[in-house]
């Protein structure tokens, strides 16, 4: 297997055996100075393929690499290059945010102070606040501002936005686009938040039961998928179109979703006596629907 | 330089398309000028809060429009000649006046009566402007 160094993160046939779940053959790809979304329900397995990124949890068989980092081997000297910011992430409830500076600086040198400090004045947090008197958001954003003020390599973050306002919601994606400015810089993030990895993302990976469904470049999806609404009259069968996801006919109307979408089957359905009506384009979270329930019932011929 | 663009989310045509329109705009109007620098993918992912895939993407379709020039590893410019005929609103409009003909077919209207109905509503738009 040839090494690639554009990879940021690299995950070959990458297993994990629970009593009730089970993460199975996992592949993954994500190049240097990307974002990549992670989209999954609840339990799906979003969690425990980070935490074997991060050396948390130890895979059962299977090779992860992490900027260069062999896991879970070689975590110790990852863990310097890589920022993690889960909801379970534990700040100490007693001491203030600025303690908080001062302890993560002791540890990593790369610390930057004017950064922090500039990062508290842009989410509206006041160092000398105990972590106690925090809200849910301003906890976010603390846990937030303490990794993103070493200037990581990679980021990974376990649903950064659930929990926020609209307003720290689009403070924290503008942070996060901002440390995309530096090309070498990448960003993985967990979400069943649609709408923020349609918006930021450049790849997107779907899991869903402890698989990988799809993954692939997020304009790709925009534009390959489509719900389409044909006229099918009585004695008129719909020809077969490439990629069909899902199908329902109700009266003469036949709703399908396609995976494929080719301008040229409006031509295809015309010529067997059909007629496209509408054909619509998906937004991510009707994709990641559409894709779980097809893989749910077994994919249509 | 701050670019201007806004995206909206409840604009049903996808981001990039919309980020190309607004770039087409402020050439057509002479604020951006032929030659002149534009932001870099990177500069405007990051302005517009939106991945460089889809600004990469809308860079590369007015490229290869002639709308803009980008250089790898030297950013973008504004063409010396941007040829701004409207290729790509041409084929939405064709995909907008085939959903017309379709529904006049299913309300049994004429062909006269729908580049009627198509006349009236250039009609109000021209008064909205005055």
């Amino acid at each position: 297997m040839t090494t690639n160094t554009d990879l940021a993160v690299q995950f070959a046939g990458v297993g994990k055996k629970y009593p009730h779940f089970t993460l199975d053959d996992i592949h993954l790809e994500q190049e240097e100075g990307s974002i990549m979304g992670f989209i999954g329900a609840n339990g799906a397995g979003k969690s425990t393929t980070i935490r074997i990124l991060m050396g948390l949890v130890h895979q059962d068989h299977g090779m992860v690499r992490v900027l260069g980092h062999t896991m879970p081997h070689q975590q110790a000297a990852a863990k310097f290059d890589i920022g993690y910011v889960s909801e379970d992430m534990r700040l100490y409830r007693t001491a203030t945010i600025d303690w908080h500076m001062r302890f993560i600086r002791s540890i990593y040198p790369t610390f930057d102070q004017a950064y922090a400090e500039q990062l508290c004045r842009r989410f509206d947090l006041k160092p000398q606040q105990k972590v106690k008197g925090l809200s849910h958001g301003q906890r976010v954003k603390a846990a937030l501002m303490l990794v993103l003020a070493r200037r990581p390599r990679l980021l990974v973050l376990d649903e950064p936005t659930t929990g926020l306002d609209p307003i720290a919601r689009q403070e924290v994606l503008g942070e996060l686009m901002q440390v995309l400015s530096d090309e070498r810089r990448t960003i993985l993030f967990s979400s069943h938040n649609t709408l923020d990895v349609e918006q930021i993302s450049d790849s997107i990976t779907f899991i869903d039961r402890g698989r990988i469904i799809d993954s692939g470049d997020k304009e790709g999806y925009l534009d390959r998928w489509r719900r389409m609404r044909v006229d099918v009259p009585p004695g008129v069968s719909l020809p077969s179109l490439p990629g069909t996801i899902q199908k329902a006919s109700t009266g003469r109307i036949t709703v399908l979703t396609t995976n494929s979408f080719d301008p040229a089957m409006t031509a295809l359905c015309r010529d067997a006596g059909a007629t496209v009506h509408n054909i619509d384009r998906m937004t991510l979270e009707e994709i990641f629907v559409a894709n779980v329930a097809s893989r749910r019932e077994g994919v249509l011929a | 330089m701050h670019s201007g663009i806004t995206i909206s989310q409840s604009d049903s045509r996808p981001m990039y398309l919309q980020i190309m329109e607004q770039i087409k705009q402020r050439i057509a109007l002479g604020d951006w000028v032929p030659g002149q620098e534009i932001p870099s993918i990177r500069q405007l992912a990051v302005e517009l809060r939106v991945s460089v895939i889809t600004i990469k993407r809308a860079y590369l379709e007015l490229d290869r429009e002639g709308i803009i020039v980008t250089q790898h590893g030297k950013g973008s410019t504004v063409a010396t000649d941007p040829d701004l005929s409207p290729r790509l609103y041409d084929q939405e409009l064709t995909e907008h006046v085939d959903q017309v003909a379709r529904l006049g077919e299913l309300l049994g209207h004429s062909p006269e009566e729908l580049a009627n109905r198509v006349r009236e509503a250039a009609d109000r738009l021209v008064k909205e402007h005055v």
